[in-house]
């Protein structure tokens, strides 16, 4: 049999310490890099220029270097020039939020961008607000667009937080390399570790798709 | 019907899927064969280690690899093919080496590998040629200066699959440890300071120490580590050739003067 239950069975607890590590990672890193996306989508969106050119500079740096590199930058890169050192679990959310918010960002702002000039100039010439605009026009036209890049970003989240395992932080992948180290079946230990990634990334998979039917497309407004 | 009809597809996929994940594992060459294999192939796949001084370490220069681990193999492949130089390296960490052995990748192990029962049940071991011990590495400025020393929450730092996270763990059950992909990566993480000391075999900890005299060695060791070259289960035949060299080695003296060239001494 090329695939030993036994694996499971015997090492669940370590399996199980690992799928917390990783929900942990996912869920914090997830709001985290959200939040900061968002605010780096208004400033690549902003017609302020300097805030612009800040904005696109963050997002540009960080979605085109490797996530290891900055992982390991955060581990080992930061103490040596700061002094401070951020745990292994704290230094891989941070490189984890950091490369993140940089796709985020870029979705919210090609969805928000995606919605027709002539709408915001409509919305102006009939009295409403820059942000009232924003708020009453675009967004809600831009919020189908984005969801579905968006989605990507966390699925790919979730996946990515394999990268606490190199800078020996708890999570799935670090446990499995450990389980791997104790059974040598290799295949086996790592084929459960896909696992339960997939009983985290469908359901989110799932419910991505279900938000995209919740809003409605709207017309004349396509990505 | 249509619930049906989507059950059956799934159900499909879901066969695909695993029947193709079967095909992938690729099964390990006869045991029997090494010596074959070599010799058809015209070189031995050794697995060494790139990054530890004195034992196996890419010179980024000339881009060779060095150290006691790469010499005993070059004397292994003059042994069954005549020529020193009819050896391939392929780059193993202690995470990657009996995978690589088992799948047919590389057809020995001489990556500072110590000899234990649980390994043996995976793979076989030559005789010991070469005897280590655990022990720390710390900043040369630390008050740890015996296992004693680690306190509670004291991070200790290894690398995975390697025994030394089990030997500290024993020694030193409180004790923190944190292990990273290779040594490399650990030594990188005590200079930035994440952890109090690293852990492994004295051998490797005095070659970390030649690079960066901020770091020193404790003299006390905790464990005794044979070290083994590892081949594939029930390989008699390569295991019993691969003793051979080791014993010629010791007879005509040529051990000794592999020993000295790295680790600076005669062996006891």
């Amino acid at each position: 049999m090329l695939i030993q239950f036994s694996v499971l069975t015997e090492h669940l607890d370590r399996y199980l310490i690992g799928l917390g590590g990783t929900v942990a990672a996912s869920v914090v890193s997830l709001l985290a890099s959200f939040v900061l996306g968002a605010m780096i989508a208004v400033l690549c969106i902003t017609p302020v220029k300097p805030l612009q050119w800040v904005g696109t500079a963050y997002v540009e740096f960080f979605r085109n270097i490797p996530l290891i590199l900055i992982a390991f930058f955060v581990l080992v890169g930061v103490p040596l020039l700061t002094g401070t050192v951020l745990v292994p679990f704290i230094s891989g959310l941070t490189a984890l939020t950091v490369y993140t918010s940089a796709f985020i960002a870029e979705a919210i702002r090609a969805g928000i961008q995606s919605v027709p000039q002539g709408q915001m100039e409509a919305a102006r010439s009939s009295g409403l607000t820059y942000l009232q605009a924003m708020r009453y026009v675009i967004l809600p036209q831009a919020v189908r667009l984005v969801i579905p890049p968006l989605g990507n970003q966390f699925l790919n989240l979730v996946k990515n937080s394999s990268i606490f395992t190199v800078l020996s932080a708890s999570d799935l992948m670090y446990q499995a390399d450990l389980i791997n180290s104790d059974t040598f079946d290799t295949f086996s230990t790592y084929i459960f570790a896909a696992l339960f990634y997939l009983i985290l990334t469908i359901p989110l998979s799932f419910g991505i798709r279900y938000l995209e039917r919740r809003f409605p497309r709207v017309k004349g407004v396509e990505a | 019907m249509k619930l049906w009809s989507k059950m059956i597809g799934l159900s499909l996929v879901a066969a695909f899927v695993v029947s193709a994940l079967m095909g992938c594992a690729k099964q390990a060459s006869e045991a029997e064969g090494t010596i074959a294999k070599i010799k058809k192939q015209g070189k031995i796949i050794a697995g060494v280690k790139y990054d530890l001084n004195l034992f196996g370490l890419k010179d980024p220069a000339s881009g060779q690899v060095q150290g006691l681990d790469i010499d005993i193999a070059k004397q292994i492949a003059k042994k069954v093919l005549g020529d020193e130089h009819a050896i391939e390296f392929m780059e193993v960490t202690s995470k990657t080496r009996i995978p690589m052995l088992k799948n047919g990748d590389i057809d020995m192990i001489v990556a500072t590998m110590t000899i234990t029962e649980e390994r043996k049940k995976e793979i076989d071991f030559s005789d010991v040629y070469f005897t280590a011990g655990q022990s720390l590495l710390v900043p040369v400025d630390s008050t740890i200066n015996s296992i004693k020393d680690l306190t509670k929450d004291a991070k200790v730092l290894t690398a995975k699959g390697s025994t030394s996270a089990k030997n500290v763990r024993e020694a030193v059950p409180d004790a923190q440890v944190m292990e990273f992909e290779n040594y490399a990566e650990a030594f990188t993480a005590l200079k930035a300071g994440q952890g109090a000391a690293l852990t492994t075999d004295n051998a490797l900890l005095y070659g970390m120490a030649q690079q960066d005299r901020k770091f020193r060695v404790l003299e006390e060791t905790f464990t005794k580590e044979p070290y083994g070259i590892g081949v594939r289960k029930g390989d008699e035949e390569f295991a019993k050739l691969i003793n051979e060299t080791l014993k010629e080695l010791q007879d005509n003296g040529q051990y000794v003067d592999i020993y000295e060239k790295w680790i600076g001494k005669k062996p006891n």
